[in-house]
């Protein structure tokens, strides 16, 4: 099978024929994805489609065993020699990862560490960036998601939407080209959803910050996907502006995902 | 008591090697063991299976038999590496502190090894997503989150060490259980030295199995204030 | 250059046998005291007045921190000396501790107790008062359902501790070459320094221990299986 591997020089993350495999169990068989500077995308998509899986290995945090990933131009995970793929060094590694953040459904603050430190750590360990600096973009950062007050809680003091936020800050902090949101609020109690998708949506609209965003909130995807892609057994099925996606699913499967959420 | 005071030099003498025989023990113990936890948990198959070897025959044995076995053996046997060659002839000390070691660390190793499962492995990907490194990730964020976890069965292996100590004296290390049943001999008094014996004994292990808790309590992160 | 010789192994394997079974002897008698001490030990610290509290902590605090071997050392070397073994009037010290083998037995009990009372405790604490008011319901008495309820589940809870503590205990068995009592490690200790065979000698005790350690846990996890009802 030959099929272009080349990164889109135009998307920030381009996605190219990704497979991955536990084991016996094919879970990602051929995704290809382009993702511009600044867009906003909404994954969707059936339970055990894959869609936690595509993003895990975005960030690395899964090895993928066929295909390539690439933030920025730049190849996740390995390098290629004569085709073939090797791991990368773990330096390497670390440094990609710290140009993509990720935000978790259950949002995995470190626990021993205050609100504020959550947020300034990445940048001071891995961005070397001086304690004092660390700590204005961490109060400006969590002034931006409403918990100006909480600095010097621990995690253990604040409700799963207050400690969801922390964690969306903390991303942010890393100024990083892409963040990646797994089910954000599905761990939420829902009156806390709410609050959580504001801070998310005020992101999107800020158009600074590249996003992809794997969701079952459809009003969210309608409001402020600049795109929503549709993953089924492995693949992209279907993409396109919320509104075609939405209102006129083409394939058979899209419509009948639509119609069990309706039902 | 006046027996005791007027012996305090010799009794000291004693307490000086077990305080020293102990310090080397627990340092010793708790660096190699933090490392034998770690392989233990993030090791590659051949790493782990060799340090679970290591630690289940050691948990198989008693202090005082791998203290003989140090004690013994290691003065007949001949360790070349790489050509160069490494002296084996220890004294009771050394033997002792070796044997304890290998003793302490297989606990350590363990007591970490539990820890680190413990941690959610979100934390780690939480970790890897900010960029940070193995060894980043391990000091900064999988085992300070162990700590409560690792420090009381750490206290208890390092107050077991403090008396693992008196085992040396069968190697004719003159610690303070040594000390103290010299004495005995030649004062043909009885009570009163091992009652001090006892009490010194007690009040280290005591001490630090407090010290412990202290500690440990340190590492709560605001969950209850 | 050392050269093996494990003739002198088998032509004096009846000392390390004799020495085995010695040192599981010890090992059982040491726990079914002990066991019971701590039993004891642990009603009286849960049920007891204030003061028998204060005096069973004080006892488990105190033997948890402080060395076997010296425990076997006051009683071996102390004791006789505070009441000579041959002198009149004092033989009930002879009828208790006649020799190292009873002695460490003793010693054994005593440690052990401290250890198990801390056990059972947790034990007791961790059956907790859901099943205390069942029977009190039924019109058990106190004691009644102490014994007819509170400790039979306890015990099954403990059951994988006490059978650590067993571990434990034989391998404690060890010390008693301080006092000469023929155990493995006194066997192995003679063998090395009568023929100078240490290798052979700690070899053999070594792999004599590793493998009872392991037959013992192995024998403990098939009773454990065996038992049907575990504690919900
Ligand atoms: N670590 C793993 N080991 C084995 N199988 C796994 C592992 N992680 C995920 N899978 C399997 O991979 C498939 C895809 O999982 P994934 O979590 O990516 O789905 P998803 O689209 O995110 O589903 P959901 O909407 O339920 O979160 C599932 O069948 C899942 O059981
Ligand atoms: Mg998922």
């Amino acid at each position: 099978m030959s099929q272009n591997l080349a990164p889109n020089p135009n998307a920030m993350v381009s996605i190219r024929n990704l497979h991955k495999h536990y084991g016996e169990l094919q879970v990602l068989k051929g995704v290809d994805l382009d993702i511009a500077p600044g867009e906003v995308v909404c994954v969707i998509g059936p339970s055990g489609s894959g869609k936690t899986t595509m993003l895990r290995c975005v960030n690395f945090l899964e090895n993928y065993q066929d295909g390539r990933i690439y933030v920025d131009g730049q190849l996740v995970g390995y390098r290629e020699q004569n085709g073939q793929l090797k791991p990368a060094p773990e330096k390497e590694v670390a440094k990609i990862r710290a140009e993509t953040a990720m935000v978790f459904q259950q949002f995995n603050l470190f626990p021993h560490m205050t609100a504020l430190r959550n947020v300034t750590f990445g940048p001071m360990k891995v961005r070397k960036v001086n304690k004092a600096e660390a700590e204005e973009n961490a109060r400006r950062l969590l002034a931006r998601v409403g918990l100006a007050d909480k600095a010097d809680n621990y995690p253990s003091q604040l409700s799963g939407g207050q400690q969801q936020r922390v964690a969306i800050a903390r991303a942010l902090a890393m100024e990083p080209k892409v963040i990646l949101f797994d089910e954000v609020t599905s761990a939420l109690d829902p009156e806390l959803v709410g609050e959580v998708l504001q801070v998310m949506t005020d992101l999107a609209q800020s158009h600074g910050v590249t996003m992809i965003v794997v969701t079952h909130e459809m009003g969210f995807a309608r409001d402020v996907a600049d795109r929503i892609v549709f993953m089924d057994g492995g693949v992209v099925v279907e993409q396109g502006p919320p509104s075609q996606v939405l209102e006129h699913p083409e394939s058979e499967r899209l419509q009948a995902f639509l119609r069990r959420l309706h039902s | 008591m006046n027996e005791v005071w007027d012996n305090r030099h010799l009794i000291w003498l004693g307490l000086k090697l077990t305080l020293q025989l102990s310090a080397v023990a627990i340092v010793a113990s708790s660096l190699i063991g933090l490392f034998v936890g770690v392989g233990l948990f993030y090791g590659n198959r051949v790493v782990r299976s060799l340090l679970r070897l290591y630690v289940d025959v050691i948990r198989g044995l008693p202090i005082l038999v791998v203290l003989f076995l140090i004690y013994y053996i290691l003065p007949a046997v001949n360790i070349d590496i790489l050509g160069v060659h490494i002296p084996t002839n220890v004294g009771r000390f050394q033997a002792a502190a070796i044997g304890l070691t290998l003793f302490g660390a297989a606990q350590v190793g363990e007591v970490v090894r539990g820890a680190l499962a413990s941690v959610p492995k979100g934390q780690s990907d939480a970790g890897k997503a900010l960029g940070l490194t193995f060894w980043q990730r391990l000091f900064s964020i999988t085992l300070p989150q162990s700590m409560p976890v690792i420090i009381p069965p750490w206290t208890n292996t390092a107050a077991e060490l403090v008396k693992g100590t008196s085992l040396a004296s069968l190697l004719s290390m003159s610690e303070l259980l040594f000390a103290t049943r010299k004495i005995v001999e030649r004062t043909g008094d009885v009570l009163p030295f091992y009652i001090a014996a006892a009490a010194i004994y007690f009040v280290i292990c005591f001490t630090i199995s407090r010290l412990g808790a202290l500690v440990a309590q340190r590492y709560r992160f605001g969950v209850a204030r | 250059m050392y050269k093996l010789r494990w003739e002198y192994i088998t032509n004096n394997k009846e000392l390390f046998i004799d020495g085995l079974l010695l040192g599981l002897k010890m090992a059982i008698l040491g726990l079914i005291i002990g066991t019971v001490l701590g039993l004891l030990l642990a009603f009286a610290r849960q049920y007891g007045p204030r003061p028998l509290r204060w005096v069973v902590t004080a006892y488990v605090e105190l033997i948890r921190n402080i060395p076997l071997l010296l425990i076997v050392s006051l009683l071996y070397f102390g004791l006789p000396q505070v009441f000579p073994r041959r002198s009149t009037g004092q033989e009930w010290v002879l009828k208790i501790l006649p020799d190292a083998e009873t002695t460490f037995i003793v010693a054994l009990a005593i440690y052990a107790a401290a250890y198990l009372a801390e056990i059972f405790s947790a034990g007791i604490v961790s059956v907790g008062k859901r099943y205390l008011e069942a029977g009190r319901s039924l019109g058990l008495s106190r004691t009644q359902t102490a014994v007819s309820i509170t400790l039979p589940i306890m015990l099954r809870t403990v059951l994988p501790s006490l059978g650590n503590t067993f571990i434990g205990l034989f391998k404690d068995t060890s010390i008693a070459v301080a006092i000469a009592a023929p155990e493995l490690t006194w066997a192995a200790r003679k063998i090395s320094t009568d023929y100078f065979r240490y290798i052979e000698a700690w070899a053999t005790a070594g792999v004599i221990y590793l493998l009872t350690c392991y037959a013992i846990a192995i024998g403990l996890r098939l009773i454990e299986r065996r038992i049907k009802w575990t504690v919900a």
